[in-house]
């Protein structure tokens, strides 16, 4: 006789609608109330701020700006795992984990090194006399969007990696034989192929810059606000949980948004081929 | 037949594109955690680059008992909350993904999105979420309090860890131990849970370096005692950038490469294609 599941299945399940459903349901709730009764005082109060809606394109730009950033970085990656060998594969693998793996705030730490007056990238500008005094990238957008590419990146190699490694490599030998040249097969097979790989990988990369809250307030400073700053500045320091509550289901609904659509995108059945 | 002299300027392009560049971008992925490592032995006063000479000095601030006090402190609570949280998603993760193999699919498909959906919320959105909560029913920001969000935001890590393995799991082997006559808890002790090690050791690792390195819940569920080391660093690169953050940032690289050493050497083993 089979055992029912489902007894294994109820403490989670618990958990999960009383510690994370319902907190967030009590969120959006919140996010609608004043003393009076229902309003959508706090969401004209964030939107009718020009400063505000500014943060909130500044962060959709940020992570649209990582996912190209991490897209040009990681197809490389992935191109150069598809065409080694057994052991280098596994070094690949092995190089993308250690990042991946390492404390973010760890990673922000390098970053301001390398990005500062006195790191590697202003001594090589100065050795090349392409600036005659030293140069800080820290608290500029390109600063923050290099350090958040290298942070993500491995968020979308794995994904890459994991359609590459199910993958025949006689298929490209196949279009070889037909007589494609490398850069057609690269477009019309490998990039296709590895889309759904990417789209998993933008979800990923998206989810974690529109919530990477060390990053951008070290990297980014004071002057490029985003929104997680946004959120914690009003709990931590105006105590204006109701505002607080707005931003946090403005940000929940874009990047939502964002998940299903690309969700949605990577169901479709023509990219999952034979599916 | 026509005459197919093929260029070869676009092969070696294509060469040089994936070879050259790809390399470039993989040394563009480590290439910070290398340099964080390097500071972390320079005997400056500051974090110039290149560092100036090689001591051991700030490893030395570090342990320090007098001058790292808080630092000693902030670690010792991160601990706590990761092992507690790795104990708590152990407890609810492993036999929902035990569960889950046993159930109908689509069943499992209008559940799971449920189990794994605070893998791609932002965690700082659930982090206020459930501050407000906890305000309501008059609970104080706590250990406790981060240690319950550590488990609600990183246990389906371990279910998506574990459940990967249980779906590879051959059902008659259970079915088999419970036909020879061992109890429910003979078979979940000595054939299930040993079948489900590499999953659960793999979903552990990942929850406990989560929950060391998390900011976003801890920053609105912990009180002011219980200082965690992420958001100690936070403060410490804040107010000073305190070379002592470079010698913290060597220890945890040196954590996380022995960690995956270790993983490689247990959950390798597997000669299967």
């Amino acid at each position: 006789m089979k055992q029912s599941g489902f007894p294994y299945v109820v403490p989670m399940l618990l958990l999960s609608v009383v510690f994370f459903a319902t907190p967030l349901a009590v969120l959006v709730g919140f996010s609608f109330i004043t003393k009076g009764g229902v309003t959508l005082d706090h969401y004209a109060r964030f939107f009718g701020d020009e400063f505000n809606f500014r943060v909130l394109i500044n962060t959709a730009r940020l992570g649209l700006e990582t996912v190209i950033g991490t897209t040009l970085l990681g197809v490389p990656i992935a191109l150069l795992y598809w065409h080694s060998g057994r052991t280098l594969r596994q070094v690949i693998i092995f190089l993308t984990l250690i990042p991946m793996l390492t404390s973010n705030v760890v990673r922000t730490f390098a970053w301001i090194v390398i990005l500062g007056r006195q790191g590697p990238i202003s001594e090589a500008l100065m050795a090349l006399g392409i600036t005659g005094m030293p140069t800080s990238l820290m608290f500029t957008e390109l600063g923050l969007v290099m350090a958040m590419c290298q942070i993500d990146l491995p968020l979308i190699i794995l994904p890459l990696i994991a359609i590459l490694t199910r993958t025949q490599y006689s298929l490209t030998e196949a279009a070889q034989v037909s007589g494609a040249g490398p850069w057609r097969i690269l477009i019309t097979l490998m990039l296709p192929l590895m889309l759904p790989g990417l789209l998993a990988g933008w979800i990923l990369v998206f989810a974690s810059t529109s919530s990477s809250f060390v990053t951008q307030a070290v990297i980014g400073g004071a002057r490029n606000v985003y929104v997680p700053q946004l959120i914690y500045r009003e709990v931590g320091t105006l105590f204006d949980w109701p505002l607080a509550s707005a931003i946090a289901v403005v940000l929940l609904l874009s990047t939502g948004c964002l998940l299903v659509a690309l969700t949605m995108i990577s169901r479709h059945r023509r990219l999952n081929g034979h599916a | 037949m026509l005459n197919r002299r093929e260029n070869p300027v676009p092969a070696l392009l294509y060469k040089v594109f994936v070879y050259g560049f790809g390399t470039l971008c993989l040394i563009y992925l480590v290439a910070p955690i290398v340099i964080a490592l390097m500071m972390s032995f320079t005997a400056g006063q500051t974090l110039k680059y290149p560092p100036e000479g090689f001591s051991l000095r700030w490893y030395e601030a570090l342990l320090d008992p007098v001058r790292s006090g808080t630092e000693h402190i902030a670690a010792w609570n991160s601990l706590k909350i990761a092992g507690l949280a790795v104990l708590g998603s152990l407890l609810f993760a492993v036999p929902a993904s035990i569960g889950m193999t046993r159930m109908k699919r689509k069943t499992v498909n209008s559940i799971e999105p449920l189990l794994l959906a605070p893998l791609v919320l932002p965690s700082l959105v659930y982090g206020l979420a459930a501050l407000i909560v906890a305000n309501f029913i008059g609970f104080q920001p706590s250990l406790w309090l981060t240690v319950t969000g550590h488990i609600v935001v990183f246990g389906p890590l371990m279910y998506r860890a574990a459940s990967v393995v249980a779906q590879g799991l051959n059902p008659s082997l259970a079915e088999a131990s419970t036909t020879m006559g061992a109890s429910w808890f003979m078979t979940l002790r000595r054939v299930t849970l040993p079948l489900l090690m590499p999953g659960i050791l793999a979903g552990a690792f990942l929850v406990f370096i989560q929950s060391l390195d998390n900011v976003t819940v801890s920053l609105f569920l912990a009180d002011a005692s219980t200082t965690v080391l992420p958001l100690r660093m936070f403060a410490l690169i804040e107010e000073s950038l305190d070379v002592r953050v470079a010698a913290i940032s060597g220890i945890l690289i040196a954590v996380t490469l022995l960690g995956l050493l270790v993983a490689r050497r247990v959950l390798a083993p597997r000669p299967q294609n």
